[in-house]
């Protein structure tokens, strides 16, 4: 799709900038963009980033990297190699960073210069460090997830450089398109803040216009109801756990209507479910106690099943609810395999089941064709500990 | 603020003449045609009032909290800046209607369940003859094709599915939920992404392109590591609170206000040592063994608990500014509400205000990106339910006062 424009990275020595950046570089390098990375001498901070292929620390093996870094090129530069740097963006198209590397305002008029920070490059905190959890932190995302007054918690694989560098991506994209008409490239300040505050729009909404601050509700929902009830979507089961809601529309009432007869089916007793018209069933006005009153239905009957009986029962029903999947549930399931989902790549000897391309463009997905780049090749690679992770 | 270096002219926004139709509903299709609005591309949103989108009548909230199409601010915000047409494309001349309007656009969003559109008479094969140049972009749950192709699906559960939420919350515990639909907001990005590339090129070849985009498979990008690491390793990556692989301490503190917290991350020893000096240099944070990594890490827990005996004494503003003075990275954890007074998402003009004919004034979102040299809106929000419909199909379709009368009369812009 992008053939011919050439994207270059600039690593600096802050892990999440490094991140975000290499994201957005492997978006337009599966696009067919042709992307070149520059890393200083001890390398991307990325590579330093366990866990590690075979548990077995080295740079080329991280697993982060790995995910990061497929489908590009990259040379060794300097930091202060100022001269190297200029002739390496003499034909670039692209340059992605994550600080103001390269000055927009003196950049060839050409060059689509876009800058990943974490608060964006003006403002009161364009100076201010942060890794993922402070990103999150300030998006009211982190604010939205835990337990009712415990603590706010962060998704376990940081979330924020992906969100930064999917964004962008489209920001360059926009900058390209726009050189179509103008002939000049602009300067595309990407926030990785603004980008996570993205992410929740309806608690935006919410605060706006009903003046209703939404709150972390652990495994519950709110905003389905106009009498304030909060509706439960996450479930134990027999073997973990499911994604499950009570729901309104057409599709919740055929949900509710399917749940009562797989209950039936399976030889149970749901009184209350088996009670409700579903023809005129509104979730939106049910109080608490309705609600926890069906609920305790609900939870007796999910807690029967395993996840594969609820995904194989959701599917023949063709009911909204999914299990709460894990890696290896993802990697066996039929769907994604039908779909030709995974490719292999070899990494270091070790055969690999990288996930493919986002979408199909005229039903072709873009392939991995090039294994991330070693560091092996351009200087040679000393052990080094948590300690030196980040390098100042 | 006008930068040195060579003069360069204004731009215009970098869509501006492009058109857009729009065939979809909820966040993870219409999303994709505000970005694209957002920079200058008209963007016709096309719905009925026979089968409403359910951000107009299902989910809340409506102004005054009484429920109403053009009452409910979900589809004010999720469509801003486009325009809004009513069809019944249940009727054959609706879908005629419709491939007019199809002629007259270089994009077509749509996400409905795979084959919805096929059985109206409106499938990517016909809506490609229609227009070969074509970018047509296809977003569902599943994809196109495969068993699952059909199923329904909200993205709150398609988040779990794709794994993500099995990553939040405490190991010992039920995960929590990771507000609203997460993977749609994934899905929307790459859409865009998409489109963005098939036109880039389309203006290099003159070819169309049909985007099959799953919103599983989407969201499965930013899972990568984690499978991976169960692929390469053996290993089931779960949820972990808040501690991080690398970062020690690495949580989120109470501070001395209610229901105030403060995220702080550790990342190297010197920083390590700052943060014993940001907390005033206590007795237990001179213990030696804590001076590596290895060494918090084994004591992780009783170095949060003596962190948070600090933190609750103090005001979560001034911790932030004490550590942010050392260098440290710290943040406060802010509520969404507090995020319209945010000085630094203030500063990139992150909220638009709008005023909506009905709901009255609204916040709208700005894209996360700013580009210099060219306009970004959101400037207005959501269409009214068939605000547009006589504009579009009188100065786009090309009817006549006539014939769009007895259209209407027939009950077709339903």
């Amino acid at each position: 799709m992008l053939d011919g424009l050439r994207v270059v990275e600039l690593v600096g020595p802050d892990l999440w900038g490094a991140a975000a950046v290499a994201h957005c570089g492997r978006i337009l390098a599966d696009l067919g963009a042709d992307v070149q990375k520059a890393e200083p001498p001890e390398g991307d901070p990325v590579r330093r980033v366990p866990p590690f292929l075979g548990e077995r620390g080295h740079p080329d093996r991280g697993l982060l990297w790995i995910a990061l870094n497929a489908n590009k090129r990259s040379v060794l530069l300097e930091p202060g190699d100022t001269a190297r740097r200029v002739a390496l963006l003499r034909d670039a198209d692209v340059v992605l960073q994550p600080s103001l590397i390269v000055d927009p305002a003196s950049a060839d008029v050409r060059l689509v210069v876009v800058t990943l920070t974490p608060y964006g490059s003006s403002g009161p905190l364009a100076q201010t460090p942060a890794s993922d959890l402070e990103v999150t932190a300030s998006s009211g995302s982190l604010w939205l997830a835990g337990e009712p007054g415990g603590a706010p918690v962060r998704t376990s694989l940081p979330q924020s450089p992906f969100w930064t560098g999917m964004y962008a991506a489209a920001g360059a994209l926009l900058a390209i398109i726009a050189r179509r008409a103008s002939g000049h490239g602009q300067h595309v300040d990407v926030s990785g803040q603004q980008s996570m505050v993205t992410v929740h729009p309806p608690a935006a909404v919410f605060a706006d216009v009903a003046h209703e601050e939404h709150m972390r509700l652990g495994p519950n929902l709110l905003g389905r109801s106009i009498v304030g009830a909060r509706f439960r979507n996450i479930w134990p089961c027999a073997d973990g756990h499911v994604s499950f809601a009570i729901q309104g529309g057409p599709i919740g009432r055929h949900t509710g209507r399917m749940l009562v007869a797989w209950i039936r089916e399976r030889g149970a007793a749901a009184p209350r479910l088996g009670a409700i018209d579903w023809e005129t069933f509104d979730n939106r006005t049910l109080s608490q106690a309705d609600v926890d009153a069906l609920e305790a239905e609900v939870g007796a009957f999910l807690g029967e099943l395993t996840k594969r009986q609820f995904f194989d029962g959701v599917i023949a029903r063709n009911m909204l609810g999914y299990p709460v999947a894990d890696a290896a549930d993802i990697y066996a399931d039929e769907q994604l395999r039908a779909r030709a989902f995974w490719q292999d790549v070899s990494i270091d000897g070790t055969t690999l089941s990288f996930p493919g391309g986002f979408a199909l463009f005229d039903g072709e997905r873009p392939t991995i064709r090039r294994a991330p780049p070693t560091l092996e090749g351009l200087l040679p690679w000393t052990p080094s500990g948590t300690v030196a992770l980040r390098a100042r | 603020m006008s930068p040195a270096g060579p003069a360069k002219p204004a731009t215009a926004s970098p869509l501006a003449g492009l058109r857009v139709v729009e065939l979809g509903w909820a966040a993870a299709g219409p999303l994709v045609g505000t970005y694209l609005a957002a920079h200058g591309a008209d963007v016709i949103h096309v719905e009925s009032s026979t089968a409403l989108d359910p951000f107009r009548s299902t989910y809340p909230p409506f102004k005054d909290n009484l429920p109403g199409p053009d009452r409910a601010a979900m589809f004010a915000f999720y469509n801003a800046g486009k325009r809004g047409v009513t069809l019944d494309l249940k009727q054959p001349v609706a879908v005629g209607l419709a491939l007019r309007l199809v002629a007259a656009a270089d994009v077509v969003i749509e996400s409905f369940p795979a084959g919805t559109l096929s059985r109206r008479g409106l499938g990517v094969d016909v809506l490609h003859r229609t227009k070969p140049d074509l970018v047509i972009l296809s977003s569902c749950n599943q994809g196109q094709t495969g068993p699952h192709a059909q199923h329904p699906g909200y993205g709150s559960q398609l988040t779990a599915l794709a794994g993500f939420t099995q990553l939040l919350g405490d190991p010992a515990r039920t995960p929590v939920i990771l507000y609203g639909p997460y993977i749609d907001y994934i899905a929307v990005g790459y859409g865009v992404i998409a489109i963005l590339a098939a036109l880039e090129r389309r203006a290099r070849t003159g070819q169309g392109c049909v985007i099959d985009l799953s919103q599983y498979e989407a969201g499965l990008q930013f899972m990568a590591p984690a499978l991976l690491e169960h692929d390469a390793n053996g290993t089931i990556p779960t949820r972990a609170a808040n501690r991080d692989r690398v970062a020690v301490p690495h949580g989120v503190y109470p501070a001395s206000e209610a229901d105030r917290w403060i995220a702080l991350s550790v990342w190297d020893d010197a920083e390590w040592s700052s943060l014993c000096e940001a907390l005033g240099d206590p007795e237990w944070a001179r213990d030696p063994s804590l001076a590596t990594a290895a060494g918090r890490r084994a004591r992780e827990e009783w170095i949060d608990e003596r962190i948070s005996e600090w933190s609750r004494r103090q005001p979560r503003a001034s911790a932030v500014t004490r550590l942010r003075s050392r260098g440290l990275r710290a943040a406060p954890v802010e509520s969404v509400g507090e995020l319209f007074g945010d000085a630094q998402l203030a500063e990139r003009g992150a909220w638009r205000t709008a005023r909506h004919p009905v709901i009255g004034e609204v916040r709208l979102m700005a894209p996360p990106f700013i580009l210099s040299d060219s306009e970004q809106g959101p400037s207005r929000p959501g269409p009214l339910l068939g605000q547009h419909t006589q504009e579009v199909f009188r100065g786009i379709v090309g009817l006549d006062a006539a014939e769009y009368a007895a259209l209407e009369a027939q009950g077709v812009f339903k």
